[in-house]
């Protein structure tokens, strides 16, 4: 996993890591000054955290497939729970459906403790 | 009845003549009077750097295109390290997310009145097409409807044409959102000792 992480510069920008957990990957993506929106509070860049949750959701996909292609985004919906601190955040995804076409993937980051996330998406994937 | 014209019981043409008067001087007054725009400094063309406030922004040579009641239009240079996918050469969806949000959030400040903290409640964006490799990307952000606690925006992307965009997006946000302030305050601050 780590192998497709170096393969993807975007992946690389943000500095994140995949660790294997319990049930399925686990991403980290360990904070660095450049991930902040809001100077002010200080906090991550609403991009970003949409970003690492859709990066989540892709390493997922490729992981319980076998794909060696990079599935297609089609639509990506994120929910701001909380503001996200500058701390390391950690994001888990799930797939609802791995369909041949289209697959269904919820993922959700969090900072302190998993049951209090900073955000939750929903993202489908064209698989082909 | 030859002639005649209709009235309405009670009022004779000299005052409904005034009532259509008044009314069309009210609407003159509303269109004339100009609502306030706490980030109106800033309106027009490239008149200030996102980067310097928002970190984020800066690292990814994200660069404000134009700036107006409501609206927002930014661009983000192609760059290798933005690849998403490494075979196609694609920028990262994420990345046209990130540059939607950074739209999206000046075209809300830009909508206000009074300048209040705001933060993203959710974001929906649909990828119509791949972004084209080696092309600059432009997002424009409309602040549709500013409550007051909420603020709806719709958005596109696009890379050669703005009438063939390669993403949509739907979005709202929080008002007030936290006592920290809005990380554009500065922005307003620095474009109020220039002009």
């Amino acid at each position: 996993m780590n192998r497709l992480v170096a393969a993807i510069p975007y992946a690389r920008l943000l500095g994140m890591d995949v660790v294997q957990g319990d049930d399925g990957i686990e991403c980290v993506l360990p904070f660095h000054a450049d991930l902040i929106g809001n100077t002010r509070l200080p906090a991550i860049h609403g991009g970003v955290i949409g970003s690492f949750l859709e990066m989540t959701a892709l390493f997922r996909l490729i992981d319980e497939s076998g794909l060696d292609a990079v599935p297609k985004p089609i639509s990506f919906t994120i929910d701001y729970l909380r503001s996200a601190g500058p701390r390391e955040t950690r994001a888990r995804a799930e797939i609802f459906k791995l369909g041949r076409r289209i697959s269904h993937v919820r993922v959700i980051a969090w900072q302190d403790a998993r049951d209090r996330p900073v955000a939750a998406a929903n993202g489908k994937f064209l698989m082909a | 009845m030859a002639g005649s014209v209709f009235r309405a019981p009670g009022t004779d043409s000299r005052s409904a003549l005034d009532s259509i008067r008044l009314a069309v001087e009210s609407r003159r007054h509303r269109m004339t009077t100009e609502r306030t725009y706490a980030m109106g400094a800033l309106f027009g063309l490239a008149k200030f750097d996102i980067g310097q406030f928002t970190p984020h922004a800066g690292r990814l040579r994200m660069r404000v295109v134009e700036a107006g009641p409501g609206f927002a239009t930014l661009a983000l240079p192609y760059h290798e390290e933005l690849v998403g996918d490494p075979q196609r050469k694609v920028v990262f969806g994420g990345v046209i997310t990130t540059l939607i949000d950074q739209a999206s959030g000046l075209a809300v400040a830009c909508a206000m009145e009074d300048l209040a903290a705001i933060a993203t409640i959710d974001i929906r964006v649909d990828y119509l097409r791949a972004a084209e490799p080696g092309c600059e990307l432009f997002a424009r952000s409309e602040c549709y409807k500013l409550g007051h606690n909420i603020a709806f925006v719709r958005a596109t992307a696009w890379d050669r044409d703005q009438n063939d965009p390669f993403a949509g997006c739907l979005g709202t946000f929080m008002i007030g959102a936290n006592s920290g302030g809005s990380p554009f305050g500065g922005l307003k601050d620095t474009a109020g000792a220039k002009s």
